[in-house]
């Protein structure tokens, strides 16, 4: 397929559909994920890049026959392996035997919360999901550090111009937008903080956060959504989320406990569980929403300047 | 029961289709669209590895004693969003090149270089030098 944008179309259709599979397999939290990840954000940020690139592929003259005799040869190896796995669903795998059990049933009176994917997430493995928010907000930077233009106020007002010609058509659309966009940012709330209980955390809440602001600067262009959301401000809050994260390793390292043991924040242990998840979660839920965030913005302003450029030049080549 | 391993040989063909389309196509966005789908077949790998039969979505509940393993859950669920602020990162670097080279296919980018190098490596060190 050479159409750049049916292949983007077709990976979110994919995602989602991977989606709806971790629900069958009861991995509702990572359905939640990848619902609102890979259909939602992923899908629009290949569009943006793929209106900076161009929309077709070109044809290529070399045929794929060593390609294909690679990926047959290792697929092969791949099946042969299989054969030593356990087969599907048995509850006597050796993946079930370690570790989990305990998670499973100790976690309630250990942790006290009745999600045992949020009580490992954030407490048992807490440590892992430091390195991982730490990797986000990298990623982050490094976009910023790829993507980011210095913006001139003269420059604005006349994209200004084209955004507003832009953005005036898609009338039903916008109001049907402004109407959703209150619940959609209570629905991300909700999930960050009924994440103990349900489904949910500050990854999931993060991402739909992120995924409501990036609606609204779709369709009512950058600069409405710059004055809403301050660039600088939204930077300042991923690296917020990151130090928040990490006090509460230090004030449990400070009370006597090992980093991220909670049960030394206050008095009761259970008690202790609750608000350094709560914390952390809360930590997690800025980081990841504020760098979506920033992410799309540096995409949607490169491609502001692109355009921006191209238009100033073929004005000069007019005049001339 | 051979059929029990099923759910492997699914994750190993999606696995196979998204390398091909890594080696085979010169597109860098289709390069980036097959390494998503590589991505996900791990992610399927994970979650089918931690399904019980008869287990139920790990939240305790009174009433329910059989649980899917949670763990393989919570490194898929990190791994989801690391994965787009990887997958940004590419994309970040691919909107650079395309400005660089004015292309994002494979075969004109190496083009370019090879031109740039055998025609005038002097002018390019002097570049590098200022």
């Amino acid at each position: 397929m050479k159409d750049l944008f049916s292949v983007v179309m077709l990976l979110g259709i994919y995602s989602l559909l991977s989606a709806s599979f971790f629900v069958a397999m009861d991995a509702v939290d990572v359905a939640f994920t990848e619902a609102a990840v890979g259909a939602g954000i992923s899908t629009l940020l290949m569009l943006v890049v793929i209106t900076m690139t161009g929309r077709s592929e070109k044809t290529t003259r070399h045929k794929p026959m060593l390609a294909l005799l690679v990926v047959v040869f290792t697929g092969g190896v791949l099946i042969y392996g299989t054969f030593d796995m356990p087969y599907f669903g048995l509850a006597d795998a050796p993946i079930h035997n370690h570790v989990s059990p305990r998670y499973i049933n100790d976690s309630m009176q250990e942790i006290g919360i009745p999600n045992i994917v949020t009580s490992v997430l954030a407490s048992y493995r807490a440590f892992d999901t430091f390195g991982e928010v730490v990797v986000i907000f990298t990623a982050g930077i490094g976009v910023l550090a790829l993507l980011s233009v210095v913006r001139r106020p003269e420059d604005s007002d006349k994209i200004t111009a084209i955004n507003d010609s832009m953005h005036e058509r898609y009338l039903v659309i916008r109001i049907v937008t402004k109407i959703l966009l209150p619940f959609i940012l209570l629905f991300a709330l909700y999930v960050q903080f009924h994440g103990d209980f349900g489904p949910g955390g500050g990854f999931q809440a993060g991402v739909i956060f992120a995924a409501a602001i990036i609606l609204y600067t779709m369709l009512f262009g950058l600069n409405t959504a710059r004055k809403v959301i301050n660039q600088s401000f939204i930077q300042f809050i991923a690296a917020v989320g990151v130090l928040l994260y990490g006090c509460v390793g230090l004030v449990s390292l400070l009370n006597g406990g090992n980093f991220f043991d909670y049960n030394v924040l206050t008095n009761d242990p259970i008690v202790g569980q609750h608000i350094g998840i709560l914390i952390i979660e809360l930590g997690v839920g800025c980081t990841v929403a504020s760098v979506m965030i920033i992410i799309f913005f540096n995409f949607a302003g490169r491609r502001e300047m692109q355009q921006h450029n191209k238009k100033v030049h073929s004005s000069d080549l007019e005049s001339l | 029961m051979i059929i029990g391993l099923f759910n492997d040989w699914v994750v190993v063909v999606l696995m196979m289709i998204g390398l091909y389309i890594v080696i085979a196509h010169g597109n860098l966005i289709k390069k980036l669209v097959g390494l998503s789908i590589f991505q996900t077949s791990v992610y399927i790998f994970y979650i089918s590895m931690a399904k019980v039969e008869g287990g139920s979505a790990p939240i305790l509940a009174e009433s329910i004693k059989q649980f899917s393993n949670p763990l393989p859950h919570v490194l898929i669920l990190t791994a989801i969003v690391v994965g787009i602020a990887t997958t940004a990162l590419g994309l970040a670097l691919v909107v650079r090149i395309k400005e660089a080279y004015g292309s994002v296919e494979e075969e004109d980018i190496q083009h370019l270089d090879n031109q740039t190098q055998t025609e005038s490596p002097k002018k390019v060190l002097e570049g590098d030098q200022a």
